[in-house]
């Protein structure tokens, strides 16, 4: 066993992965797509964080017998998204996670929401109304946190 | 750069033509399955290919632009013929002997190695060996000699599945590490699914429909509807093929490529690559030729409105 070996810093090997992809073939989601949500899953569980290296090509195309262009797809995909980087002759490692609150941060986000809610319907709002107000407000917010973070508009 | 070009190609055997009039240019950097029903002439177009058959027609060139056949085109070319034909009373290191003193150039320390990861004896006999390792070795032979094109005539045809799903893995690790083109043809559908990017389909000795496996499918989908409007739609849109039941229609149709309105009433769905192969195949009528030369050319009117 060389996994202890793998670990260790210095002028050895990386470590591998912390994830394999797997394919299904009769969900009917092309496999470029099925590799993007299987990291993200990742990211959401925590089996993926920041710095991680993700399978590198060569591994992923010898063991799910895939194009190597459809893996590429995928990490650029990701790396659009923001969620991974390449690093020349290194690989590509994950640059953020998608694990957002912690689980008591989100109770008391829902409880606060829950009185807002009551309000809202107090004063008539029905359910398409509430998305709708909600959506609206939402868009607003991102479009004032980005001007002021001094990102020009329509930049990913 | 163009891996393979062909002009007006034909070829006659006889009183029969296998190819005619085969125009298509196929760009590097892409795995090419090469689809179509038995006697489409896949094989004669492999065949012409790789310098092992001389055309009665047109023109075809391999890596760039050099005339198939030629010495400089087959020093980039490595091809594995229908079946894996190998010499069965010779050994796997008896092979790699005589494949050496065959071609130009040949790695065989690399191809030693290929088939000491494969766990292939080198003093085992080809015609002792699974029809899996049979295949690892012809593959093995051919990637040995380094090509820059690799083409496969039916290689998974005789194969298990996990013996087909371990060539095809090979295959794509080839593509990785060394960036090879490969041009294969072959009957599994559902394999291709996986390994193709760039798909020709041809029929009659000609080629019906080509294109990157991306494009094709972007500019495909499926409609589904009340059949009693199906009528209408059909003569509105490009429909490759109709499934009609009594009170629902499916329509395979081809876009704009663009996102054209989806008809009220109706759904739309994407299309997969077996579903669109099955449909030009059971249509060898209709025809796309999204390539960059032919779009304009192919694209019936509705198309461009």
């Amino acid at each position: 066993m060389t996994v202890d070996k793998a670990f260790s810093a210095g002028d050895g090997p990386r470590p591998a992965s912390p994830i394999e992809f797997r394919l299904d073939h009769a969900s009917g989601i092309p496999t470029y797509l099925q590799l993007v949500q299987q990291v993200e899953h990742a990211l959401r569980i925590g089996y993926l964080n920041t710095g991680d290296r993700l399978p590198k090509v060569r591994d992923v195309v010898a063991s799910l017998a895939i194009n190597p262009n459809t893996v590429l797809k995928a990490y650029r995909e990701l790396e659009i998204k923001g969620l991974a980087a390449g690093h020349p002759g290194q690989g590509t490692f994950v640059k953020a996670t998608l694990t957002q609150a912690t689980l008591p941060e989100l109770a008391r986000l829902r409880s606060s929401l829950l009185t807002w809610l009551a309000t809202a319907d107090t004063a008539g709002l029905d359910d398409d109304g509430i998305v709708a107000l909600f959506t609206s407000v939402l868009r607003d917010f991102r479009k004032e946190r980005a001007s002021a973070n001094g990102e020009s508009e329509g930049v990913a | 750069m163009n891996v393979l070009e062909s002009n007006g190609l034909g070829k006659r055997y006889g009183n029969n033509w296998a190819l005619r009039d085969c125009t298509l240019a196929i760009p590097d950097g892409h795995v090419a399955a090469l689809v179509g029903p038995n006697g489409a002439g896949k094989t004669t177009l492999l065949n012409l290919t790789v310098g092992l058959a001389a055309q009665t027609d047109g023109i075809v060139t391999v890596l760039g632009g050099m005339p198939a056949g030629s010495v400089a085109a087959l020093d980039g070319i490595a091809f594995v013929a229908q079946d894996t034909p190998l010499y069965k009373n010779l050994s796997a290191a008896e092979m790699l002997h005589m494949t050496r003193n065959l071609n130009r150039r040949f790695d065989e320390r690399y191809a030693k190695a290929r088939l000491g990861e494969l766990g292939i004896p080198l003093e085992r006999k080809a015609g002792k060996m699974s029809g899996g390792q049979q295949a690892q070795l012809a593959l093995t032979l051919a990637l040995a000699r380094r090509p820059q094109l690799l083409v496969l005539d039916e290689p998974m045809a005789m194969l298990d599945p996990l013996a087909r799903h371990d060539f095809m893995a090979s295959v794509m690790t080839a593509i990785a590490d060394d960036g090879v083109s490969v041009v294969l043809s072959s009957h599994v559908l559902a394999e291709l699914e996986r390994v193709a990017d760039y798909l020709v389909l041809m029929s009659g000795g000609s080629v019906q429909v080509a294109g990157e496996v991306d494009d094709l499918l972007a500019c495909h989908r499926v409609l589904t509807g009340p059949a009693t409007e199906a009528g209408a739609y059909t003569k509105r849109l490009n429909v490759v093929y109709a499934r009609r039941g009594e009170a629902q229609t499916h329509l395979l149709v081809r876009t704009n490529g663009m996102t054209d309105p989806v008809p009220p009433g109706w759904e739309a769905h994407p299309v997969s690559l077996e579903e669109l192969t099955l449909a030009y195949m059971r249509d060898p009528g209709a025809a796309a030729l999204p390539g960059p030369a032919r779009a304009a050319v192919v694209l019936p009117k509705e198309a461009r409105n």
